[in-house]
């Protein structure tokens, strides 16, 4: 590499690495995230889950014979007793959990019932508290119970009722439609900010303070400066990216609650995350480059930052249609074009379908997106109206 | 002496710059002209050793003058040749042979003036040997190795000047053009870069300086030009500028002619 772009990398590195507050602003939104997911995810389970040691009562009135096998196999307390008036306040009062009353000869009654004849059939009465979850759970499980009960009384065929899973997609593939859903779009709008957090500064900012004139004064080429920097941002942005992403990978099982406490990232081979790191960097330089061209245009940081936004919403919208794209594109011309094929790769990665060839055309395209930018930063930096902007 | 005999290494000629002024800047500056000429067919040469003076009031075109000979922004028309090379067919050997200092150029703050000047020599292509040897001298020559390690922002504004002063000539140019010298400076540090200057002369090199400050024309240069509205009024040695008088009595007879005349 030409030595020029070796200094400015250099340069744009050591200011980056020798401020703290900078390297916290690009770590600190992974660490937010992990521990913002996994608030939510726990703050779910204690709202909506039931604590497993918990043991709920079930009091039974007129408790069948047919029953009496049946209902200890929830594994609840069942309690006998005839009080119901007293055993609804307890109910309301959360003090027990379901309260069931079967009619007084309910076996018989369920023996002589005809559902031809038009007649009300035997009804059993289930009284629970919906403000509990324990209550709630109690009575969703009695209810099953009771269903398949009746069920196997009329059974004349079973549908999947073997011991054995009868979902013939393995936990791999599952796993790998979810990641393939939600990575996409959260591994954009990492990249996206990643990005965003850095190249207004380094741009626009240099502008502001004056101190990209005293660069241009020496005979480096203008195209060195914007390379170097385009190739700095993006190795800074990776990083800002990569930490987003290892924060969420590792808050993802507790956001989706206790059913995916086995869902890890260790699916996917090696040739799969190397594919990922290429489309990741080559998306990352377009997003810098695109960047740093809007925030060549503006006199401020905060201006930099606002013509941004189009980029962010255009990222999101991206983001956002790679979940419900139905999977990767099999077209070669999906992958040529910049942002929409990153988000093609990453559906395919991550629900391994990935075309490597895919991949290739993707960082090709990429990269002469990055040239084109690169060629008309240069040009910017040697327009004065760009530079000594009033 | 005859100047015929000594070697030009500036020549500027027929520089005209314009500017097109915003609505916001139209306002602000309550004028309803839409198109600046900053710098109008400005013309002079400077000899290899001397300090040249560009003398104006405020926005005379001193500092668009001295942005067009630094290759930082382009004359609508004219040119300028820096040791022989066009500043305009040629801005990077123009680049590599001149130091253009001015306080609009900044250093950035998170860096110490030691790893500033190894970027910039780095930015020149200055061997690493010849580097190490030139800023153990500058940075002695100023007492910056004392401060060194000391990030740009931590710095007094005398020593941040005298930083941007090293930094600009890591490359031993020829030419070292400087817009304002003493901007902003207190007189001790002001008397360390006019000395500075003059050391400069000695070794051969030379000068351009732009000023609005008499005193500082008369201690330092060998010939003078007046600028006014962009126009060169008057471009001499200091002697026949000021044919007997002070520069400063001198100066307003010229002043009252032009503007007289124009209005
Ligand atoms: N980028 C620009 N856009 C518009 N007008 C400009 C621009 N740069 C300079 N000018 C105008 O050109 C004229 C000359 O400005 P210049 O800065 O060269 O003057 P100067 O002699 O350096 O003045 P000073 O002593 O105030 O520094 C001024 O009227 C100024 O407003
Ligand atoms: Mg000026």
């Amino acid at each position: 590499m030409r030595n020029g772009i070796i200094t400015i990398m250099k340069k744009e590195l050591a200011r980056f690495f020798g401020d703290k507050r900078l390297v916290v602003s690009i770590l600190l939104p992974g660490v937010l995230i992990y521990v913002m997911y996994s608030f939510m995810g726990s703050a779910m389970k204690n709202n909506f889950g039931v604590d497993e040691r918990y043991t709920p009562t079930v009091q039974a009135v007129n408790l069948p014979v047919s029953m009496e096998a049946l209902l200890p196999q929830t594994g609840f307390a069942v309690i006998t007793g005839t009080d119901v008036a007293a055993a609804k306040e307890a109910v309301t009062a959360q003090e027990l959990d379901l309260l069931l009353v079967f009619p007084a000869d309910f076996d018989a009654q369920v023996a002589a019932y005809q559902a031809a004849s038009g007649q009300t059939a035997p009804n059993v009465a289930l009284y629970h508290n919906s403000a509990s979850t324990n209550s709630t759970f109690t009575y969703q499980t009695v209810v099953a119970l009771l269903d398949a009960y009746e069920a196997g009384m009329v059974n004349k065929f079973d549908v999947n009722a073997g011991g054995e899973s009868y979902d013939l997609a393995t936990a791999q593939d599952s796993m790998g439609s979810l990641f393939a859903m939600l990575m996409p779009m959260l591994l954009m709008t990492f990249l996206y900010s990643g990005c965003a957090a850095v190249a207004p500064e380094s741009i626009a900012g240099e502008k502001e303070r004056g101190t990209i004139a005293t660069m241009l004064i020496t005979p480096i080429r203008r195209s060195d400066i914007a390379l170097g920097k385009i190739l700095a941002l993006g190795i800074i942005s990776t990083i800002s990216a990569a930490a987003s992403a290892v924060g969420s990978i590792l808050a993802m099982p507790k956001l989706m609650g206790a059913a995916m406490e086995d869902m890890n990232a260790s699916i996917y081979g090696i040739t799969d995350y190397l594919l990922l790191a290429a489309v990741i960097f080559s998306t990352v330089l377009v997003l810098v480059t695109l960047i740093s061209i809007l925030s060549a245009f503006a006199k401020t940081i905060k201006e930099a930052q606002t013509y941004a936004m189009p980029v962010m919403i255009l990222v999101m919208a991206l983001g956002i249609s790679g979940m419900f794209g139905g999977g990767a594109s099999s077209e070669l011309w999906a992958y040529s074009i910049p942002l929409y094929n990153s988000v093609q790769c990453m559906t395919g990665v991550f629900s391994f379908s990935i075309l490597p060839v895919g991949v290739a055309v993707t960082v090709a395209a990429n990269a002469a997106v990055t040239l084109l930018g690169v060629f008309v930063l240069a040009k910017m930096f040697n327009s004065e109206k760009i530079i000594f902007a009033r | 002496m005859a100047l015929s005999e000594q070697q030009e290494l500036l020549q500027v000629k027929g520089l005209t710059k314009t500017f097109q002024l915003s609505a916001k800047q139209q306002k602000l500056e309550k004028t309803k002209e839409k198109v600046r000429t900053a710098v109008n067919d400005l013309s002079f040469t400077a000899y290899k050793g001397e300090i040249f003076g560009l003398l104006g009031p405020n926005g005379a075109g001193k500092t668009t003058t001295l942005r067009m000979l630094s290759t930082l922004i382009r004359p609508d028309s004219g040119d300028a040749l820096v040791d022989g090379f066009s500043v305009v067919k040629e801005p990077d050997k123009v680049r590599s042979r001149i130091g253009f200092l001015t306080s609009e150029l900044k250093l950035e703050d998170c860096f110490t003036p030691n790893y500033l000047f190894d970027f910039f020599s780095d930015l020149h292509g200055v061997d690493p040997a010849v580097r190490k040897e030139r800023k153990a001298a500058l940075f002695a020559r100023f007492g910056i190795d004392k401060f060194a390690e000391v990030k740009v922002v931590n710095l007094s504004t005398g020593m941040k000047q005298k930083v941007s002063l090293v930094v600009s000539i890591v490359h031993d140019p020829d030419i070292i053009i400087f817009d304002e010298p003493t901007n902003g400076l207190d007189v001790i540090t002001a008397k360390v870069v006019t000395d500075f200057l003059k050391e400069l002369k000695s070794e051969g090199k030379t000068i351009i300086v732009s000023t609005h400050i008499f005193s500082l024309i008369e201690k330092l240069c060998d010939r003078v030009g007046i600028i006014i509205s962009g126009k060169m009024i008057l471009c001499d040695t200091l002697e026949n500028v000021c044919g007997g008088m002070n520069l400063e009595d001198r100066f307003f007879e010229i002043y009252k002619e032009t503007v007289g005349d124009g209005e």
